[in-house]
């Protein structure tokens, strides 16, 4: 961290290097270390915040428009009669985007984890298994649609059931968009923590140096020159430390993304991250730079109208 | 600056630190451009005070001060700087930065009025040989000795030609020989036009600089014994 903040700084170039009004180092300290932790902190709560949000908009326009309807009748061939009057009947809807009524395979292989196979030879008789339709509608499935949809079945399939896709999975939507506003939370208070840091740095540093600024100030330098001085001094801090922050959060981010792509669970796969997301993330130590270096003017600026 | 010559006016100036009693009262007096003054009185009479007000320091618990044609106690903060960079200041305590060299020092006053960093070495280095400390450029003012010092904060002091030169016991620290030095290097900046105001008690000092004028300070009140500054003045011939 020492050699990236002198690399910053300028050191080792030809010729006599300008002298900083207050010294290198009283700003620093562990101020490098703390910006690098609260930028990691910072990217790994926007990467999740990002992803979550990306598998939440990714679902929800998968199933936003999709409906299932469910004849639910005991005896075979009236289920059967009955999935194809609706199907019939739903052909016709203006909105109607695709339609697929679930062949019986399809619906053996769904329960088969459970009940395993040949029930009917075994016991002489099939489980009555629900018809399914597979409808998608052009945009959501809002409830005047819903109801366009039950009133179509209704006359011709009345053991039909109808469920918008997007209610099965409306808890897990809303306890997924409470962590991602649970991760903006966390950005928020993880910036203000930062500035909180420097505010208390900066403070620190102008004690620290307070007989320095009063030379400064006598020989007719102004509060902003001061300012400068501080501002680049965390400047170079925040730099460092963001940098180095931002690459213990890609080392995590990454590893969890591993983690999460090996478990090839729909939902998580959608959560992988755009290259939009990615120059979000690199931005986190940037804007933690810029953060930091207003936080730093700003309290000197404020301690120093207190001087003559 | 008025145009008969009048760099700085006090009227009626009064100091109190907090609520103790005042350590100066009744001050009116005016300092006229290119003249050479000496401060003079007992310790504890005043000087550092008044020369604290001299060099905006400090402000006047009462009274008026004009610097340089401009209301000092009316002037907005933000503007102070502008009237500093005019008045050069060695400090009884050298205040040098300890974390600067030598030349960083010395640079300093170029530096917060805005000089480029390429036109600095030439003048820095020429005053510092001119006060005997060319070898101690990359000096730290921990590394130099007690006179090396107060030649820095003279040599830092006179380096961007202000049009006054404030100095508190200038020569406390140094030999007969480099006091002498210093007190030619301030007659000829007054010869050059800059106002010098030295406060000391050496009163040896007094008679190295014949043509200068005495302020003297008695328990916060000031007298004149050349009969130079009573008000409203007259200008000496």
């Amino acid at each position: 961290m020492k050699a990236l903040l002198s690399r910053l700084r300028g050191r080792g170039l030809s010729g006599r290097r300008r002298a900083e009004i207050i010294p290198e180092g009283r700003m620093a300290g562990p101020m490098p270390w703390v910006i690098a932790i609260m930028v990691a902190l910072t990217a790994i709560a926007l990467a999740a915040g990002l992803a979550l949000g990306n598998a939440v908009s990714s679902a929800r326009a998968e199933i936003d428009g999709g409906i299932t309807v469910q004849i639910i009748e005991p005896r075979s061939e009236l289920r059967a009669v009955q999935a194809a009057r609706a199907v019939e009947a739903l052909k016709t809807m203006p909105s109607l985007a695709g339609l697929r009524l679930v062949p019986q395979e399809e619906l053996d292989a769904l329960i088969e984890p459970w009940l395993g196979t040949g029930i009917a030879s075994a016991t002489g008789s099939a489980i009555p298994v629900p018809a399914l339709i597979d409808v998608r509608l052009k945009g959501p499935a809002t409830p005047a649609r819903l109801r366009e949809v039950a009133y179509r079945v209704a006359h011709v399939a009345p053991s039909a059931r109808i469920d918008a896709q997007s209610n099965w999975l409306r808890p897990v939507f809303e306890a997924m968009v409470s962590l991602q506003v649970l991760s903006i939370a966390l950005v928020a208070l993880l910036a203000l923590a930062l500035a909180a840091a420097v505010l208390l740095a900066a403070r620190s540093a102008l004690g620290a140096n307070r007989d320095t600024i009063e030379i400064v100030h006598l020989l007719g330098g102004t509060d902003a020159q001061v300012a400068r001085v501080f501002q680049r001094s965390i400047g170079y801090d925040a730099a460092g430390g963001g940098t180095v922050g931002l690459a213990l959060a890609l080392v995590v981010i990454l590893a969890l993304a591993r983690r999460f792509s090996s478990l090839g669970a729909g939902l998580v796969d959608n959560g992988a991250l755009a290259w939009t997301d990615w120059l979000l993330l690199a931005l986190v130590p940037v804007l933690a730079t810029l953060l930091a270096m207003v936080t730093a003017r700003f309290t000197v600026l404020h301690a120093l109208r207190r001087m003559l | 600056m008025s145009a008969d010559g009048e760099i700085i006016h006090f009227d009626n100036v009064g100091l109190r630190y907090g609520t103790d009693r005042e350590v100066l009262s009744d001050l009116t007096f005016t300092l006229f451009e290119g003249r050479f003054y000496f401060l003079t009185g007992a310790s504890g009479a005043g000087k550092t005070s008044l020369l604290k007000l001299l060099y905006l320091a400090q402000r006047p618990s009462s009274g008026a001060i004009r610097m340089f044609g401009t209301d000092a106690i009316t002037l907005p903060r933000g503007r102070l700087p502008m009237l500093r960079r005019r008045i050069g200041v060695v400090f009884q305590d050298f205040r040098l930065v300890e974390h600067l060299s030598a030349f960083d020092n010395v640079a300093l006053p170029l530096r917060v009025a805005g000089h480029r960093e390429r036109d600095l070495a030439g003048p820095v280095r020429d005053i510092l040989e001119w006060v005997g400390l060319a070898d101690r450029i990359e000096a730290r003012p921990e590394t130099l000795s007690g006179g090396e010092q107060q030649r820095v904060a003279i040599a830092r002091a006179v380096i961007a030609r202000p049009a006054m030169l404030v100095a508190d016991e200038p020569t406390g620290n140094v030999d007969p020989d480099m006091a002498l030095k210093l007190m030619r290097l301030f007659e000829m900046l007054n010869r050059q036009g800059t106002t010098v105001v030295v406060a000391t008690h050496d009163l040896d000092l007094l008679r190295k600089v014949p043509e200068s004028l005495i302020m003297r300070l008695d328990r916060g009140r000031l007298s004149d014994p050349t009969g130079a500054l009573r008000y409203p003045p007259r200008r000496p011939a």
